[in-house]
């Protein structure tokens, strides 16, 4: 038993996350400020506190739990968490989804409920089974298990579909394997299918992007058995292959999405406004802002999802760069502080859960900061601590509470 | 991490620093470039965002007549617009906008062009909507969100019938007329004059409209005023006082004949000023004063009474003996008879010109007359050969210098111009023969191609009521005042003319029952054969003033079809003048006016006798 409970040890980390929640309420409440009061978003700020309180309550008591649980119920809860997800996926096919962006929001909590608890259990699972080796990866064949165990819930979150979601999972298998000392060209060329993906957009973009996979292959040939340098080329020329199939199977509001990307005005009435108008948004805030609920363009609901994925866009109008800055400098030393954690961190286990945490939390900050300024496709993620949503605040500050126990504990 | 060095656990950390910072300082450099360096492009946007800036119309200036009554005001009317989105959801807002408000099949495709052609600007669904409808749409409000509803001044005419043809009528902006460039920053929905004063002072009456700035939602809903940038107060139209009496052109009404078609003008002699400017029939302008419906339209257009025509100004018709004042005038002007001059030929009933017998209309003829018994007598076989005397070629070219092939010149669209032989090229060109000097004989009596409007006779007369000038009439009291033409004859020769047509309201005279107890009446009848075996075009042209005093109004009726001028024209010429100066002289009105209806009520007609003029 220690003098001083888990959580007060790292009270740089807890404060920051209590300091984000709380400027999440804030924006929140702001969002429901409107000069057409509507009645979706004006009391939301008092269930997001109340969410809030819970997620503290949960940070007091699951801090204290011994860390060695975690490791115990890491395997229980991933089955169960992709059990559920997949029953969810059936449940929730029977429910009709609202068009464009919108359709994320209509299913609300019942959706994101079992992802965001998915998404911890995936970390839970994938950090023990990386702790349990005795050696870093060496080899692509190595990372088949976790990618596995990645790809299954990825995949059922990807039918739902929430693309957004499914990325976070990508972010998580990341950090986790590069914690886990993975050498960097194993990891890019674990990546590469994905990078092809893309690329395919261009047959000559992609052919060139082949080639220079290739002669990285060959350079790396003494580290990886020949049929992984097979398996890499032929994931790649896969991804290829699919993505024109991928591309038309996607739903006419994901391909705008996408599109509009690259050029906002190709449809500024729809998939494009949203873009256009966060980034009107953000911009028209300035140096310092239009002031605390003085948003013009958040009070005259420009931005659809204002107080879910495009909280970020009031924050950046009402407080300007000053508090976009401020924002990203709280998240920055929240990063800074878990890779701390980590680097300290006395067992395999909790280096690599708070990796995976970390996985989780950057991609959702950097998608959902970089599609509020049109940095990325809007892909509909919120931001960790700040947007609306009970489920995910409160799943937030239970992986929080888990980082802070699992990060003092004793081999 | 016991199965990772520390070494190798500080590069992987030291690594991952960098992974998390590089990607956040790539965002703050997004930031600082939106927030910081574009700012003010963005600010602008989001300005332009939420402001939506309407179009407050402004009220149209006042008319009013001489005494400051009222002929043409406002009173508040809605328009209902739709502001502009996608043109389906547009198009879905119109829809439902009809279970509402009613609107023609016309409106509906005009409408529905404008909106799918993406207008910048609000479509005006409604220029004048309907109280009821604008109090249910109110009520509905949220279930319209891209309706806009405006008061808007509408205009009225209290004068109703009396005003149309003089006031006009007012219409909304058609394309034509935008691409026109007539009228000044004109935008779709502008009510502009279309006919009457309120065409010919448009750019008075108009006035400038304002703009307000309203904030929008997302949803194109109006939010409320705009507190950030002030707009622009609208301004109202110039008031425009008219020369024009009310009372007059009231009683004018109630004494023309009932069912017959005609004008009367009434000119203030001293400045031109119009007094009255009477079309019968008329119609209501109010019809106009909203959006009027093509079947509104087309019934005044194909009444079989012409409503719409303005005969006083536009209406052509033969002047018969009435313009042989105006040969007398081109006489007296060339010198070629002197007053008291006698003809060679005496009146025998008829005049032998060449091999033509040309005949006077009384068959035992006048004997021999001076120029005032010629025109008391209106004796055809005098102004035979006063025409003769003054030739052909000189009086066409004196009666063009008189304006008989023109305008007046008033203050009104579309007058009509005399019709009146240019020259005698005229017979060349419209019927391939030289004209014999014979042609004087029917154009000095006033028949032959000569056909004016009562307005060019009235100012012709005003011509003959003062010192031989003719200002043009005007309506507008504060136009400054139009030199016309003038007649250059001494002043005696003026007043001998004026003899001869008072001598026709003196015992003898054709029009003596017309003769008024307090005033001075002069005039000349005219029966203008009309053709076509119909009556006869019944004329009066006359002036009245004190008695012994000049003449101070000038007023000209015209009957359509009436036929004896001096029995249905002349009573209403003596009636409006003694109207209108027992007004300005402060003698009580009275019904009973003219020395007929005095012997028809047995009063004392002592004041009939015979006085000789002034």
């Amino acid at each position: 038993m220690k003098a001083r409970p888990a959580w007060f040890s790292e009270a740089g980390f807890t404060a920051t996350i209590l300091v984000l929640s709380l400027l999440g309420v804030a924006m929140i409440f702001s969002a429901g400020v409107l000069e057409v009061p509507s009645q979706i978003t004006e009391g939301l700020w008092l269930r997001q506190g109340v969410f809030l309180g819970a997620g503290i309550v949960g940070l007091l008591v699951v801090s204290r739990l011994s860390p060695r649980m975690f490791e115990w119920v890491a395997m229980p809860a991933y089955v169960l968490s992709v059990g559920v997800l997949a029953v969810t996926l059936v449940v929730g096919s029977g429910t009709g989804t609202a068009e464009g962006v919108k359709s994320f929001l209509s299913i609300g909590g019942f959706r994101f409920q079992p992802a965001e608890a998915a998404k911890i259990a995936t970390v839970l699972a994938l950090a023990l089974l990386l702790a349990r080796r005795e050696d870093p990866p060496r080899y692509l064949r190595d990372l088949l298990t976790p990618a596995a165990l990645v790809v299954v819930p990825l995949a059922l979150v990807l039918l739902q579909p929430d693309l957004g979601t499914a990325l976070a999972f990508v972010g998580i298998f990341f950090a986790i394997i590069f914690w886990a000392g993975t050498p960097w060209p194993l990891v890019l060329f674990a990546a590469s299918p994905g990078v092809a993906l893309i690329l395919a957009y261009s047959a000559r973009v992609w052919s060139v992007y082949i080639v220079l996979l290739a002669i990285g292959l060959y350079l790396y040939r003494f580290r990886l058995y020949l049929v992984e340098s097979v398996s890499v080329i032929l994931g790649n020329v896969a991804a290829g292959a699919i993505a024109q199939p991928l591309w038309n199977s996607l739903a006419e509001y994901q391909r705008n999405r996408l599109l509009v990307f690259l050029d906002p005005g190709l449809d500024p009435r729809d998939a494009g406004w949203q873009l256009i108008q966060s980034k009107v948004a953000v911009g028209s805030g300035g140096l310092l802002g239009k002031g605390f609920t003085a948003g013009t363009q958040k009070r005259l609901a420009f931005i659809p999802e204002q107080h879910t994925d495009f909280i970020f866009s009031v924050l950046g109008e009402e407080f300007g760069f000053i508090g976009t800055v401020l924002l990203l400098a709280l998240f920055g030393f929240l990063f800074l502080r878990m890779i701390r954690m980590a680097e300290t961190a006395r067992t395999p286990f909790a280096g690599m859960f708070i990796f995976g945490i970390l996985g989780i939390w950057f991609t959702h900050v950097f998608i959902n900061v970089g599609m509020t300024i049109g940095v990325v496709p809007i892909t509909g993620i919120p931001l960790p601590f700040i947007s609306y949503g009970g489920s995910f605040l409160l799943m937030s500050w239970l992986a929080a509470a888990t980082v802070v126990a699992v990060a003092n504990a004793d081999p | 991490m016991s199965r990772l060095r520390p070494q190798q656990r500080k590069t992987l950390a030291t690594r991952a620093r960098v992974f998390v910072v590089v990607p956040l300082a790539l965002l703050v450099g997004v930031l600082f470039r939106a927030q910081v360096l574009r700012s003010s492009d963005w600010l602008l946007q989001s300005e332009e965002n939420r402001l939506r800036s309407l179009v407050v119309p402004a009220p149209r200036g006042i008319i009013r007549d001489r005494a400051g009554r009222v002929l043409a005001d406002n009173i508040p009317g809605y328009s209902v617009a739709i502001v502009p989105d996608q043109p389906d959801s547009m198009l879905s807002t119109l829809r439902r906008l009809r279970e509402h408000l009613v609107l023609s099949g016309e409106r509906l495709e005009d409408v529905t062009r404008q909106i799918q052609g993406r207008p910048p600007r609000p479509v005006l669904v409604s220029v004048d909507a309907p109280f009821d409808a604008v109090a249910a749409l109110e009520e509905r409000r949220s279930g319209f969100p891209r309706l806009l509803i405006q008061s808007r001044p509408k205009r009225r005419y209290p004068a109703r019938e009396l005003g149309a043809h003089v006031l006009g009528y007012v219409g909304e902006i058609n394309e034509a007329e935008l691409e026109s460039g007539d009228f000044e920053g004109a935008e779709p929905g502008w009510i502009v004059g279309r006919s009457g004063i309120e065409a010919t002072y448009e750019s008075m009456l108009q006035g400038k409209p304002g703009t307000r700035y309203v904030e929008v939602d997302a949803r194109g809903r109006i939010v409320g005023p705009f507190g950030g940038v002030s707009g622009v107060a609208e301004e109202p139209g110039t008031d425009i006082d008219l020369n024009l009496d009310l009372d007059l052109m009231e009683w004018i009404h109630h004494i023309f004949p009932e069912g017959m078609k005609g004008s009367v003008v009434a000119l203030d002699v001293e400045t031109g000023g119009v007094l009255a400017l009477y079309s019968a029939p008329s119609f209501d302008p109010n019809v106009f004063a909203g959006v009027v419906s093509r079947a509104e339209w087309s019934r005044l257009v194909n009444d079989s009474e012409s409503p719409l025509y303005h005969r006083a100004v536009m209406g052509r018709y033969p002047p018969g003996s009435a313009w042989k004042l105006a040969t007398a005038a081109i006489a007296l002007e060339l010198g070629v008879v002197a007053p008291g001059d006698r003809m060679s030929t005496p009146c025998q009933g008829s005049f032998v010109y060449g091999n033509r017998i040309a005949r006077c209309w009384k068959p035992e003829g006048h004997g021999s007359l001076d120029l005032a018994g010629a025109i008391q007598h209106s004796c055809n076989v005098y102004f035979y050969q006063l025409g003769l005397r003054i030739g052909l070629e000189r009086l066409l070219e004196f009666g063009n210098r008189m304006g008989f092939g023109d305008q007046c010149g008033i203050d009104l669209p579309r007058e009509a111009g005399g019709n009146f032989p240019e020259g005698v090229g005229y017979w060349q060109r419209r019927y391939d023969y030289e004209p014999l000097e014979g042609e004087v004989l029917s154009l000095a009596i006033g028949q032959g191609p000569n056909d004016q409007t009562p307005l060019k006779m009235a100012q012709f007369l005003v011509a003959i009521a003062r010192d031989g000038s003719a200002p043009a009439p005007t309506l507008y009291g504060g136009a400054p005042a139009r030199e016309g033409w003038w007649l250059d004859i001494p002043p005696e020769h003026l007043a001998s003319i004026r003899e001869g047509i008072h001598r026709v309201t003196q015992p003898g005279g054709t029009a003596h029952l017309s003769s008024l107890e307090h005033f001075d009446l002069l005039g000349k009848t005219s029966t203008a054969e009309s053709g076509g075996g119909r009556p006869a075009h019944a004329w009066f042209i006359g002036m009245a003033g004190l008695r012994g005093g000049p003449p101070e109004i000038v007023v000209v009726a015209l009957v359509e079809f009436g036929g004896s001028g001096s029995e249905v024209a002349a009573p209403l010429v003596a009636k409006a003048a003694d109207y209108y100066l027992r007004g300005v002289h402060g003698i009580p009105r009275d019904t009973i006016q003219t020395l007929r209806e005095y012997l028809v009520v047995g009063r004392n007609t002592a004041w009939a006798a015979f006085r000789p003029a002034g």
